[in-house]
């Protein structure tokens, strides 16, 4: 019996969710007194698989082979799967990024493993049960999910799990894995990243506006106060529905779900739709001129007012705060 | 051209979620049901690249009789016909195996489904189904065209797209973009009612997983207001009490 983590990389780095799913999967290795192992698919340094260790793999498989360079879920989800068989996995753990979404399903398929797609804790491990919590419901609830197959697949939600460093040092091995052809029938022909901005899923702080702002030419100080915060932007439905922004920014029920530290939401609402994407987030400021705003009820700390008043005095303010500290 | 679209029937978007019988059901009462958005828009894809003769669209839905509402709702977007698998679903996997057993023998060009339910949100049942079927999967879509045999399909990743061709049969799980949501005209309304749906018994399932108890999120507390003239206020409390910045 072993966990196995499985440790995407984007070009050749890992972010901070994956090393919060590697001391995820850690805490769960030891829940079961057992070693974690990781695998690591693609071109990627020793210096950076060695990071790995500490945040406590022992062992990381490392599988750069040419048939695998590029991302292809089927592929990728048969690699792991025999790595899991390797190790004799009892677990796999996997961040739930877009691509381990499409990766997780497939693997648990596979193995015969029951899957939860979206852990937000630990597992609760009593009289022999293994229940984990996800949301449901659009963030409107918690379910808590009994696997009772022998094997487990669990997918992290990024920024629910706090990194731990053990300080440990880990033994990278080569994997060569078997690759069938029928598994990379699908072809990437282009990929376009914005590589300046933070990504709206891994952020850790988001500025978000809505159709309060009454057009795209007053995004301005919306970006002017991400990019003093080191946050990324997002937006209400109607805003890319018109594209005053692009729709990857758009978060909610119909957009993407997040669970950043802090979430500033100007000239939102705050319908339902909108807060089943963002109400999972640590810590909500809202910024409407109108009082009964909904989003209010949600929110930790608001401001009532015009945010073309509000919101540049906020940066200037935002500015001497970052000179000083 | 021959598409699969699979449905869920899942609460409307502005439903109060309770739960009953010690917190371990959904509380199905007074709620409103709807065809899921996402599968919304993969159905009303699968009627543009299947229009004027060029093709049929299949719904498939796994669960029980008073789901059937939702399934006319979608032939009468314009699918052309409907199978029900007579199940109460209990898990991903078990939904997914169903789905596969009756389209394996079918010959379908393309498998489409929304890029998750609204209501467990498990964007499990489109990997699970091409994974059984095996053949490649791809989610979460924002658009989709047909070359010869093969889709192209636009990918959402962190920070920007990719593109990709895919040669058919596969399985796309779809959200905004890829089309926009058809609203059934009198006609569609009318023709649905004679349309054919099939309804299959389930195939036997293992499954492997089980909702034990829900849980609705403790309330946040009382919002902290500060003065639109004092945003100052605002940096030191995120600073000194949320320690968010
Ligand atoms: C099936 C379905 C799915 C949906 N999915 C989503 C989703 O995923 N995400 C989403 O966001 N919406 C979604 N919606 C739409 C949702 O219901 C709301 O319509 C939408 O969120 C409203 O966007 P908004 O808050 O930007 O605009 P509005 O509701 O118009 O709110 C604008 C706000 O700005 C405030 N305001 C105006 N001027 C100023 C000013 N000068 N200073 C400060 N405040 C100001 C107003 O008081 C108001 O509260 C969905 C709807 C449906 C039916
Ligand atoms: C009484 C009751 C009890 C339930 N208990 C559980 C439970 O304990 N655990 C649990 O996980 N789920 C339970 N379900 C939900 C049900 O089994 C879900 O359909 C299944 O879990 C898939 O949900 P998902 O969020 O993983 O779907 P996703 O993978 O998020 O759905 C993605 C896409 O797959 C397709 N799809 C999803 N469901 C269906 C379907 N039924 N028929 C056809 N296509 C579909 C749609 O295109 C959808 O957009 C219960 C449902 C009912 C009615």
């Amino acid at each position: 019996m072993s966990v196995l983590v499985y440790v995407e990389n984007a070009e050749g780095k890992f972010k901070k969710s994956i090393f919060e799913a590697v001391s995820y999967a850690k805490a769960i290795a030891d829940q079961l007194n057992t070693s974690l192992t990781a695998v690591s698919i693609g071109n990627v340094a020793q210096d950076e698989l060695q990071k790995l260790g500490n945040y406590g793999a022992a062992k990381i498989l490392n599988v750069n082979q040419d048939a695998l360079k590029s991302f292809i879920n089927q592929a990728y989800a048969s690699v792991i799967a025999e790595a899991a068989e390797k190790t004799a996995a009892s677990v796999v753990v996997l961040s739930n990024s877009f691509s381990g979404k499409g990766l997780a399903p497939r693997i648990a398929v596979k193995l015969n493993a029951g899957l939860v797609d979206g852990a937000i804790s630990l597992p609760e491990l009593n009289d022999g049960k293994f229940i984990v919590k996800k949301t449901a419901f659009s963030n409107k609830a918690f379910a808590y999910v009994e696997l009772h197959a022998d094997k487990k697949v669990i997918s992290l939600t990024p920024n629910s799990y706090k990194i731990v460093e053990t300080g440990s040092q880990a033994v990278i091995e080569d994997f060569a894995a078997t690759v069938k052809p029928t598994d990379l029938t699908a072809l990437i022909k282009d990929i376009v990243r914005a590589t300046d901005k933070v990504s709206l899923p891994d952020a850790e702080l988001v500025v978000s506006a809505g159709r309060g702002l009454k057009g795209p030419e007053n995004w301005g100080m919306v970006e002017e106060l991400a990019n003093l915060l080191g946050a990324a932007t997002a937006c209400s439905k109607p805003v890319s529905d018109a594209d005053w922004r692009p729709h990857s920014e758009h978060v909610g029920q119909t957009g993407i779900a997040i669970s950043p530290n802090l979430y500033i939401a100007i000239g939102i609402s705050g319908a339902i739709q909108h807060l089943a994407g963002v109400s999972s987030s640590k810590v909500i400021v809202v910024i409407n001129k109108d009082p009964e705003a909904p989003f209010f009820k949600v929110a930790d700390y608001g401001i009532v007012g015009d945010a073309f008043e509000i919101v540049p005095k906020l940066i200037e303010e935002l500015k001497s705060f970052k000179a000083n500290n | 051209m021959k598409i699969l679209v699979c449905i869920s029937h899942v609460p409307d978007t502005t439903t109060k979620v309770t739960f009953s019988d010690n917190d371990t059901q959904f509380n199905q009462n007074g709620v409103q049901f709807i065809l899921n958005p996402y599968d919304e828009i993969a159905l009303a894809r699968a009627i543009e690249l299947t229009d004027n003769g060029a093709g049929t669209v299949t719904v498939i839905h796994v669960g029980d009789a008073s789901t059937e509402p939702t399934i006319r709702k979608a032939l009468a977007i314009g699918a052309h016909d409907a199978v029900r698998v007579n199940a109460t679903p209990s898990d991903a996997f078990f939904v997914a195996t169903q789905i596969a057993a009756y389209a394996k023998d079918q010959n379908f060009d393309l498998i489409l489904a929304g890029r998750e339910s609204i209501d467990y949100n498990g964007a499990k049942v489109p990997a699970m189904l091409a994974e059984i079927l095996d053949i490649p999967s791809v989610s979460i879509i924002k658009k989709l065209s047909v070359e010869g045999n093969q889709g192209i399909v636009e990918r959402e990743i962190e920070g920007g797209k990719e593109v990709l061709a895919i040669p058919f049969p596969f399985v796309a799980g779809t959200a905004e973009g890829v089309a926009e949501w058809k609203i059934p005209n009198m006609r569609g309304i009318m023709s649905a009612r004679t349309k054919p749906l099939q309804v299959l018994e389930p195939v036997e399932v293992q499954t492997s997983s089980k909702i034990v108890k829900f849980e609705t999120p403790a309330p946040r507390g009382q919002v902290t207001l500060i003065d639109a003239s004092e945003p100052q206020k605002l940096v030191d409390l995120l600073h000194a009490e949320a320690k968010v910045i």
